[in-house]
């Protein structure tokens, strides 16, 4: 990591308005009221697929767009670069003698740096819309994609305002506003040009649609005489229908409203005041759009309906807000825009703020998965300029179960100084350098192969094999202990493939395909090897390698011999909850009767909810084992471990995690339980440095002596 | 259909419904507003009212001299100087109480978007369910200019905080009339 964006990250975790701004919004439940009543899988689906197939035929698109708008008296220019987009409108300005223009919002001109551009040719143009205009004044860039100036405080508007107007303002926000409106209103009615972007351009009929809650774009496509609107390619839809899904999701998803203010259908110029014809210029600005539509995996990103919805619910973009993580179009899906528009090379950087954590992927109304989107960013740029030397080995050392596990004893006897060494601090997952509000987990003196050899296991048909991963095998072994003792009163026989090693994700994390591949064929072989019915785990991370990725990722790096085996695999998988869930149902496993009722939160952990589909099932296996559910705020938002991440991006790691730990200790409950080692060990190690009472459990520690 | 788009509308914020069975009914309590709103014959204190086909059969000039300071001529400088902008909207939509016109004339657009008080006139009889109807009504095809108004004019661009009419109306009385004759 660069030093500057850790400097960054420093001074955006120390300003936190933000952050508490968004917290009072509550956004995830006036979001989901403005959808009441509305299938969102539905509408979510149509939209993917209205704009998932605009970007397959976008040129077609662009060409049908520009003839219907031009049959309506528009005049429509496309342009491939920023340079192109900036000498037609200069150019234009210079023809119609314009020296002031209003703008609505248009992220488009800001993408390209436009406002800057037309002021070097002595052109003021300025933006109406009233957090555009904020940050216009405070020359910054947006923090927000729907709302830009959400970083700022009132007391700073009322600065900035001040000094606008040459009059001390008042910090009182609806006062603000009608200085906004004051200042600005003349503006309308002094520009030259009306400049707009738009929310949807219909090819069909040659139609912008411009949705605002101010209404200023309604007064800067009606005073000035001269209106141009600058529209990315990725705003074509084929039909005048298609614009339906996006109209009633875009505000829903963006504002938790039902419908903005104000939507504006514009089709061809329409009369100005002094009777004569508008002048409608429409400028197709691709800047690399047909690049991506033309690329199978990034495609996607075109699906975007810019909502912003995705910031809100990501819980490292509240930390650091849009001007760490992101660059004009923010947060994760602003990094793949970011990355596509400005270069791939120049966020190489905030590629590694996202966690992964898929909470943005759930409420994406263009269906897009942009953390899957995100990894691929950083395969690519991994493939091309190579993992650094260090991670690399790291990353091929676990790979290696025998001479991992060596190199563990030689850090758990000599704990200290190894870890100091830097080389452990690059060991995915358990290891770092950092104890401010964690402990650091210790390595085990036994590993799981050496405990379990010491539990005798019944003779059974019903075989399972079990999955330790790296966290129980080397620093947690008694949640394997624990799990395997519980299938045995199950009457299950537990065999341990001791040639098993990581799961992969570690590398696939880090973009590092084909050493995950390897992880994933180093696997399946000793998996399948005795005839079992299950293959167990009881990490969830693993879980997502084992059920979904590796078939995918075998597939990717042509090693498609492996696949069936890969699917096989796939199949058999249970999570140590779902299976005894399952066992409890079939009446396999009896609770103990007379159980003492205790009281537990549980912590979704990102990989069991949101990659595998697990959250009910430990919730009712532990319910039945005598413990009372006390449901923590947020229970499904990510601790902050998130692999490696809390090793790379440790300030932001830890932000996450003290608030995981407020909304664990508010319930009050005695135990948090989560079925991920790597949450275990992020959460008990937070309770443990804060002196807390409450102790971070397994579903298996907390079920091994329930049932009969 | 009413009832439940007069709801929704008002949910909107700072946006009342009015419903009339006949147009002078109506009429009369334009008048009631426009004076309890002061309009005056003074800059700031106008009333811009745009062409509606409400305004058949109503003498304006009579109307206008009986309101000094309501005009019937929407120009820049008389709507930028208003109070109240009145307009005739085409389509109601019962699912979100939002209105629909063509606003194609620019006087349309100047009276209500200019203004801190947006009277919307509403015949009851065009409240449709929902958008998808509504685009079976409204085709750019035929209109140039396509508006969907719902609640006034808001932000939350400071902290997150709402506040109402930043560039346009503060208020929006919409007016309905169930007498269908005359106002369309
Ligand atoms: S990626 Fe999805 S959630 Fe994010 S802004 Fe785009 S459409 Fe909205
Ligand atoms: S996956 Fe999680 S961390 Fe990454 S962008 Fe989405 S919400 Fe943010």
């Amino acid at each position: 990591m660069k030093k500057e964006l850790a400097q960054s990250i420093h001074e955006a975790l120390e300003r936190q308005n933000l952050a508490g701004i968004l917290d009072r919004w509550n956004y995830p439940a006036t979001r989901a009221k403005a959808y009441e009543g509305i299938d969102f899988e539905a509408i979510r689906n149509r939209i993917a697929e209205i704009k998932g197939s605009a970007a397959d035929h976008l040129e077609e698109l662009a060409e049908k767009f520009k003839k219907s708008a031009e049959a309506r008296g528009a005049k429509v220019f496309r342009a491939n670069s920023p340079e192109a987009v900036k000498d037609y409108i200069t150019n234009l300005c210079k023809e119609k003698d314009v020296k002031k223009i209003v703008k609505s919002k248009s992220m488009a001109s800001e993408e390209i740096h436009l406002n800057k551009h037309l002021a070097k040719h002595g052109i003021q143009a300025d933006e109406t819309d009233l957090g555009e205009w904020i940050i216009q004044l405070a020359h910054q860039t947006p923090s927000h994609m729907v709302m830009p100036a959400l970083h700022l405080t009132k007391e700073e508007v009322a600065d900035l305002f001040s000094k606008e107007t040459h009059q001390q303002q008042s910090t009182d926000i609806q006062q603000l506003v009608k200085v906004a409106r004051k200042e600005l209103r003349g503006k309308y009615f002094d520009a030259d040009m009306g400049m707009s972007g738009a929310n949807i351009a219909i090819a069909e009929t040659g139609t912008l649609v411009i949705c605002t809650n101010e209404g200023n774009a309604r007064l800067v496509t009606t005073l000035p005489k001269i209106h141009v609107a600058l529209v990315g390619l990725e705003k074509l839809v084929a039909n005048y229908a298609d614009a339906e899904p996006i109209i009633t999701a875009l505000p829903k998803s963006a504002t938790s409203q039902l419908i903005t203010s104000y939507v504006s259908f514009i089709t061809g110029p329409s009369p100005n005041t002094d009777g004569s014809l508008k002048e409608l210029h429409i400028v197709l600005m691709d800047n690399k759009r047909t690049a991506m539509a033309k690329d199978p995996q990034f495609k996607e990103a075109l699906q975007c309906i810019r909502c912003a919805s995705c910031l809100n619910v990501c819980p490292v973009y509240r930390l650091v807000t849009g001007h760490v993580f992101g660059h004009i179009y923010t947060g994760g899906i602003g990094t793949i825009l970011t990355a596509w528009f400005n270069e791939m090379e120049t966020t190489g950087d905030i590629q590694g703020l996202c966690i992964g954590c898929g909470k943005c992927k759930e409420i994406c109304p263009g269906k897009i998965d942009i953390p899957a989107l995100i990894l691929e960013l950083r395969r690519r740029v991994a493939s091309k300029e190579g993992l650094p030397f260090i991670y690399k080995t790291a990353l091929s050392v676990i790979n290696n179960r025998k001479l991992f596990q060596a190199m563990l004893r030689a850090a758990f006897i000599a704990q200290k100084p190894f870890v100091k060494e830097g080389f452990i601090r690059h060991l995915p997952m358990f290891l770092s350098n950092l104890s401010e509000y964690r402990s650091l987990p210790t390595i085990a003196p036994v590993p799981f192969r050496d405990v379990f050899k010491k539990i005798k296991q019944p003779q059974s048909k019903t075989k399972a094999s079990f999955f330790a991963g790296c966290a129980i095998e080397f620093v947690n072994p008694g949640i394997g202990a624990a799990i395997v003792k519980v299938l045995n009163k199950a009457g299950i026989e537990v065999v341990f493939p001791e040639d098993q090693s990581c799961c992969g994700i570690p590398h696939w994390g880090s973009g590092s395909f084909d050493m995950a591949a390897a992880a994933a064929a180093h696997n399946i072989k000793p998996l399948l090897a005795d005839d079992v019915e299950y293959v167990v785990v009881g990490c969830a991370t693993c879980a997502t390698a084992l059920k979904k990725e590796w078939p995918h990722l075998l597939k990717d790096q042509n090693m498609d011999s492996l696949v069936p085996g890969a699917k096989k695999v796939a199949a058999k998988t249970v999570m140590f909850s779902e299976l005894v869930n399952k066992l409890i149902e079939e009446k396999k496993l009896t609770p103990k009767d007379g159980l003492k009722l205790q009281t537990l939160t549980y912590h979704d952990s990102c990989h069991a909810k949101r990659h595998v589909g697990i959250d009910k099932e430990p919730r009712a296996a532990l319910a039945a084992a005598g413990y009372e559910l006390k449901e923590m705020f947020e229970c499904d938002t990510c601790c902050g471990m998130g692999g490696s991440y809390t090793v790379k991006q440790p300030e932001i790691s830890m932000q996450m995690l003290k608030r995981k730990l407020k909304n664990i200790e508010d319930t009050g409950a005695e135990y948090v339980s989560a079925e991920c080692p790597g949450c275990l060990i992020q959460l008990g190690g937070g309770l443990d440095k804060s002196g807390s009472k409450i102790k971070a459990k397994h579903p298996a520690e907390l079920m091994e002596d329930k049932f009969k | 259909m009413f009832d439940k788009f007069k709801a929704a509308a008002e949910a909107a914020g700072n946006t009342e419904v009015q419903r009339f069975g006949a147009k002078a009914e109506a009429l009369i309590f334009i008048e009631g507003l426009l004076k309890k709103e002061e309009i005056k014959d003074t800059p700031g204190c106008y009333a811009v009212w745009a062409d509606s086909p409400f305004l058949k059969g109503i003498d304006t000039k009579e109307l206008a001299a009986k309101v000094p300071g309501l005009k019937f001529e929407v120009t820049r400088e008389l709507a930028k100087n208003a109070k109240i902008g009145i307009t005739q909207m085409e389509w109601g939509l019962a699912n979100m109480g939002t209105l629909a016109q063509d606003s194609t004339a620019v006087e349309q657009r100047l009276a209500s978007a200019l203004s801190w008080i947006h009277v919307a006139l509403l015949s009851t009889d065009k409240i449709v369910a929902d958008l998808p109807a509504l685009m079976t009504k409204m085709h750019p095809s035929t209109s140039n200019y396509i508006a969907l108004i719902t609640g006034p004019s808001k932000t939350a661009d400071i902290e997150r905080v709402l506040a109402i009419g930043v560039h346009g109306p503060e208020q929006l009385v919409i007016v309905c009339v169930d007498e269908s004759g005359g106002m369309n």
